[in-house]
């Protein structure tokens, strides 16, 4: 592999002017409108209807806006949103504990490990307090008290009380309120829904995004789309691991494509790997389950102390209980007495792989214990299975083990992914009239994202921000005919499309689209995992490229291209995650630092932990597409702090 | 770690206007510790190697919280364990030289796509017509100005927990619908903010819900024992009393 990589042009975010705290109210006070009665003329493409894209097409069918909604689903209500559990942040200060704005922003900014920009963060700290009135206006039944009012629990990152919660279904309620939303427009007839549909590429016309191509998941058909603006709305990229706890059908091609286009990337290489999930229990496994990390709150961490020991365990010689304290290492609370089992999501994570690294972790080697039996003790078996009852049947469903007489064993897995799209202020990527919303997008959680902000940046982007920026860009835009598509970029692309889908039912290879997806998933979470070195990171970026051209010579694809086939579906999105894989491990490389979940062996503390390198590296690595996955070009955007000072994170 | 030897049962239905029939096969080396749909993964990956088409089904979250996958094993809708779906489902349920019967839901307003996978849009035009409270982006009050009980607020998430995977239709010998749509029906009379809309919303529901071709409700209780979110049938009784008012007050019903 080469080593120089071309460095392209900095780019700007276009953050406004004035204190941080006037930014977004002067910005939308100025910014451009588009007539209400021209709004009608406007046809707006989004992709995806998780809590970004329901909300947006709700809030622009409401304001006028006509409106094409497009899922890969069978119904706009199975976007992955609907499987976030913990809650949503709101800075509603209901809990009288000096909550504010300025909080919840300086929260994010230093979760994120100062890799955000302060404009962007700010606006979703204001917006995160309608977002609360709006869904509690549309009978999202949250969580309350006895005298009414809306309940709240604490998060990780924070020492507030401002997360909002409808049970562990937090997500699944707060999306199904954004579905209604937008069905309440398809009803009017302002949103017309299409499902079952993927994109598969950008159509462009005089460099604007003006339309999309499309896969009818049921029947195969190719099909064209017109419109004025194209809001992608897609979600994140951490299949690109194979195992994740995303949904299986998440993907990163709508995104991809849309690279490939033009549109810059973001900070591939930020992705979360959340501590506390269900470990693998072979290789046919399919995906990991997330179990809230409240648990950590009474459940305690260990392995043996010594390696023999381990082995023990994991031949099932001996049982966890028979292990003498003394033989115990509880690592968190060694190693970070202050915090002990709550540290961060980043810390907790990389400590397990640690541990097993040295041989001393337990079930397949890859595990490590979290224990109740303390918690039970302390607190009785009633008051456990009042806390955590529900986890526990999850996990007893799962595993086959009751977690009251056995530890639960956990490892880390990849969750979400900071990086996406790069974005300006009004949410707009590099590719004039194309956005970016949600997950999909890089632009709100730097190189952490704290818990319980997902749900907050999804429905911020949808409800109160493209509603205003929109307009900026289409009051100067003639609207289009959305029943034309007889431009030729619309026919081009089609073709390169259909050629590209049968290119990969012509293989007839030999192995199949879950084999590559597994192996590439391996060395992602091998090289490009919880903690990287240059070396690793060299060998991955020799090994995607080799293990892409493999792929495009010997993948089998049973069936046709002319119906529903879900091998050909994941052949394409497998096809970009190798692409993908490689652009994050070259972001990997290229970032010296680390940085929240980017965590570079070479740049630690003496206390192993993250350490920055501010003075190079305080940017966001925005990849342009050069016609190789393998060279692309890099634009900086530099982040300026002018309201917050940048320290080391420490949690002894 | 010992495998099972099993024989699966499986609909296979190339599209919606071809016949279907079952296809039997057999398949080993699987673990006690594989998901149900694992299982039909492995079936899949050697099908694929020995250059015969997959069976096709359809999932996603595999948590058991988005709905997508649903299954009739063996009779019953998302398998023998009480408040699990499908993905849910593991095979230490099964033992080595079990008989495993494989369909897809069965309803008039589910049309088969391909062998196992079904199409539920007629639930997205259920809604449509007022699974929803009509309030536009940015009018909403501040949340604490409504205080909304803590029990009628427990009870309307217990109604709004519903996944819409559809194992109600499928176990219901009617294929009524009734369950899903009484479960969103139930979620806003709990609530004060669905007040405005209550009547309209679920006359409108119901003559969707009988306009797609889904059956009456007859009381079998069937969907209640199949609902891996355990959706109560009462809200199936809320419903019908707020049919009820509502067909009176409209005119729609006279006596």
């Amino acid at each position: 592999m080469s080593n120089e990589i071309k460095i392209g042009d900095p780019i700007q975010g276009h953050t406004p002017d004035g204190p941080l705290a006037d930014k977004w109210d002067h910005y939308k006070s100025k910014i451009k409108v588009v007539n209400p009665a021209n709004k009608r003329k406007y046809n707006v493409i989004i992709i995806g209807t998780g809590l970004a894209g329901a909300s947006a097409a709700s809030s622009l069918a409401e304001l006028g806006y006509n409106v094409k909604s497009f899922c890969i689903q069978d119904s706009p209500r199975r976007a992955h949103s609907i499987a976030a559990q913990g809650g949503i942040n709101a800075a509603k200060n209901y809990q009288n504990d000096g909550d504010s704005i300025w909080r919840l922003f300086y929260d994010t900014i230093k979760g994120g490990d100062y890799r955000s920009r302060e404009g962007n963060v700010h606006r979703l700290a204001q917006a995160s307090v309608s977002i609360i009135d709006q869904c509690v206006a549309q009978g999202v039944p949250f969580a309350r008290d006895y005298g009414g009012l809306l309940a709240n629990r604490s998060f990780g990152g924070a020492l507030v009380s401002r997360t909002f919660y409808a049970r562990g279904q937090t997500g699944q309620q707060l999306l199904l309120g954004a579905y209604g939303s937008m069905m309440r427009q398809v009803e009017t007839g302002k949103v017309t829904l299409y499902t079952y549909r993927e994109m598969l590429d950008l159509v462009l016309v005089d460099g604007h995004a003006k339309g999309v191509i499309i896969r009818n998941l049921k029947t195969g058909e190719i099909e064209e789309h017109a419109g004025d603006a194209v809001l992608l709305c897609s979600g994140g990229y951490g299949n690109a691991y194979f195992l994740s706890t995303n949904a299986m059908n998440s993907n990163v091609t709508a995104a991809w494509r849309c690279h490939k286009r033009g549109a810059y990337f973001a900070n591939p290489c930020y992705t979360q790997i959340h501590p506390t999930c269900i470990p693998v229990s072979g290789e046919y496994q399919s995906k990991l389950t997330l179990m809230s990390e409240s648990l950590r709150n009474d459940g305690r961490v260990w392995v043996p102390k010594t390696k023999e020991m381990a082995e023990k365990v994991r031949k099932e010689e001996l049982h966890p209980a028979e292990i003498a304290e003394a033989d115990r290492d509880y690592y968190l609370e060694r190693r970070y007495p202050t915090f002990g089992n709550l540290v961060p999501r980043d810390v907790a994570s990389r400590n397990a792989k640690v541990v097993c690294d040295e041989g001393r972790g337990v079930g397949s080697g890859l595990a490590v214990y979290l224990d109740f039996a303390d918690a039970i003790k302390r607190l009785g078996k009633d008051v456990v299975e009042d806390r955590y009852g529900n986890l526990f049947e999850m996990y007893e469903r799962i595993t086959g083990e009751n977690p009251y007489e056995r530890p639960m064993r956990i490892f880390p897995a990849v969750h979400y992914t900071m990086g996406g799209l790069w974005v300006d202020y009004n949410l707009m990527t590099s590719i004039p009239g194309l956005y970016a919303l949600g997950e999909a997008n890089f632009s709100d959680h730097g190189a952490n994202r704290l818990g319980a902000s997902a749900l907050m940046q999804g429905l911020a982007d949808g409800y109160f921000v493209i509603p205003y920026t929109i307009g900026d860009y289409l009051a100067a835009q003639k609207p289009v005919d959305a029943k034309d598509t007889s431009h030729a970029a619309f026919k081009s692309a089609r073709e390169e499309i259909k050629a590209q889908l049968d290119k990969l039912m012509n293989i007839k290879g030999e192995k199949t689209v879950l084999e590559f997806h597994r192996e590439l998933g391996l060395k992602m979470w091998e090289y490009v995992g919880m903690s990287r070195t240059a070396e690793g990171l060299a060998k991955a970026l020799e090994e995607i490229p080799k293990l892409r051209e493999e792929f495009w010579t010997n993948v089998r694809i049973p069936g046709t291209g002319d119906e529903w086939n879900k091998n050909l579906e994941f052949a394409a999105r497998v096809a970009d995650f190798m692409e993908l894989g490689e652009l994050m491990a070259r972001d990997a490389y290229e970032r010296k630092e680390s940085c929240g979940g980017h965590f570079r062996e070479e740049y630690q503390t003496d206390e192993g932990e993250a350490l920055r390198q501010d003075e190079q590296y305080a940017y966001v690595a925005a990849w342009e597409y050069a016609g190789n996955p393998s060279t692309p070009v890099l634009h900086k955007e530099e982040l300026n702090f002018e309201n917050v000072e940048l320290t080391q994170r420490s949690y002894k | 770690m010992s495998t099972m030897n099993l024989t699966l049962k499986i609909w296979r239905q190339p599209s919606a206007d071809t016949a279907g029939k079952m296809h039997t096969y057999e398949i080993g080396g699987i673990t006690e510790h594989m998901s149900f749909l694992e299982m039909l993964d492995v079936l899949n990956e050697k099908l694929i190697k020995e250059g015969k088409d997959p069976v096709e089904f359809d999932y996603d979250c595999r948590e058991g919280i988005c709905g997508t996958c649903g299954l009739m094993i063996n009779g019953l809708a998302h398998g023998p364990r009480k408040l699990t779906a499908t993905c849910q489902l593991h095979m230490r349920e099964y033992k080595d030289g079990d008989t495993i019967v494989i369909e897809p839901w069965r309803a008039d307003a589910f049309p088969v796509i391909k062998d196992l996978v079904v199409d539920r849009g007629a639930f997205d035009r259920i809604v449509q017509k007022g699974g929803y409270i009509s309030i536009n982006t940015g009018n909403a009050r501040d949340a604490n100005e409504l205080p909304i009980g803590k029990v009628d607020a427990d009870l309307s998430f217990d109604a709004a927990a519903c996944i819409g995977c559809a194992a109600c239709v499928a176990a219901c010998p009617n294929a009524s619908a009734s369950l899903f749509v009484s479960a969103k029906i139930a979620q806003y009379t709990y609530l004060p903010q669905g007040n405005p809309e209550r009547g309209r919303r679920v006359l409108k529901m119901v003559q969707q819900m009988d306009d797609e071709g889904f059956g009456n409700c007859s009381n079998h209780g069937e969907c209640e024992a199949v609902c891996p979110q355990g959706i109560s049938i009462q809200n199936i009784a809320i419903m019908r009393r707020e049919y009820m008012k509502a067909a009176f007050k409209s005119g729609t019903l006279q006596v």
